[in-house]
């Protein structure tokens, strides 16, 4: 019941955070309409940091206390981890192409990293794929959870270390914090939607977690089937 | 194409993912609730 109710605040909050983005707030005045990408943009790239530092975290607990509810946690934080991240990379291009004048760019950092973030996730879902013993699964994925979480570091401070197309950050700064380099409406609307964003993400992980600890136990069933037919068959030789 | 199309663009893929992906987990979540 809870979980429905935070679903629904988070539908309404994402609806009128869209609403507000896209109507109500002006445009920019050098970048135009396409500035209002930015709103959902970056909240997708804070979002895909978040879930991958779960992940990397809930790797680290199911490598130290070998409870598969951990493991649940970190795909669910993988999964949807990917999720955001494509919407940072798809928002950033359409924002790029007006702004730059290219949808990409491999010689950007923050874009080659990004990518390189994906790709390092899809392949922890494939990863997950190759056995169906879930702790084997569990550790492989772990390790792979924990290595990958390296380069969140990397596409944050990216833009901070090596020259690109790409923006230095406008808010997430420590100098800038309390005065952000873009008006106040746009930093409030860009609030706003980062906390709509987050609701739907915790509403999201919930529901994920809850279908990863459905399908360890269809597992355990399987398995429990599989081991009675085999006695069964013994017995009546 | 106009920077509106653009705007609709990233709010379209974004927000419709959020939304087709939120309908997916639920019939995911109901095939193994059925499926046990």
């Amino acid at each position: 019941m809870k979980t429905r109710v935070l679903g629904l605040v988070a539908f309404l909050t994402v609806a009128t955070t869209t609403v507000i983005g896209l109507l109500v707030v002006p445009a920019d005045l050098n970048q135009g309409d396409a500035q209002r990408i930015m709103y959902p943009h970056v909240a997708s790239a804070w979002l895909a940091y978040l879930s991958f530092g779960v992940t990397a975290v809930a790797g680290i607990g199911w490598l130290w206390k070998r409870d598969l509810r951990m493991d649940s946690v970190a795909l669910a934080g993988a999964e949807i981890g990917v999720m955001f991240t494509f919407f940072a990379i798809w928002g950033g291009m359409m924002w790029g192409r007006p702004i730059w004048g290219v949808f990409w760019q491999w010689e950007d950092p923050r874009l080659t990293t990004t990518a390189l973030l994906l790709a390092l996730y899809v392949g922890y879902l494939l990863l997950r794929r190759l056995t169906d013993d879930p702790e084997r699964r569990a550790t492989r994925a772990a390790i792979v959870g924990v290595v990958a979480a390296v380069d969140i570091p990397i596409v944050h401070f990216s833009v901070e270390w090596w020259r690109g197309l790409h923006q230095t950050a406008t808010i997430a700064s420590p100098d800038r914090v309390l005065d952000p380099a873009a008006p106040g409406i746009f930093v409030l609307t860009l609030l706003g939607t980062v906390g709509a964003f987050t609701l739907t993400w915790g509403y999201l992980m919930i529901r994920r977690y809850q279908l990863a600890q459905l399908s360890l136990a269809r597992e355990e069933t399987a398995r429990l089937d599989l081991l009675m037919s085999v006695r069964s068959a013994e017995v009546a030789r | 194409m106009t920077d509106a199309g653009f705007v609709i663009a990233a709010y379209g893929v974004i927000i419709g993912g959020l939304g087709l992906y939120v309908v997916t987990l639920w019939r995911r979540i109901r095939a193994a609730r059925k499926g046990r």
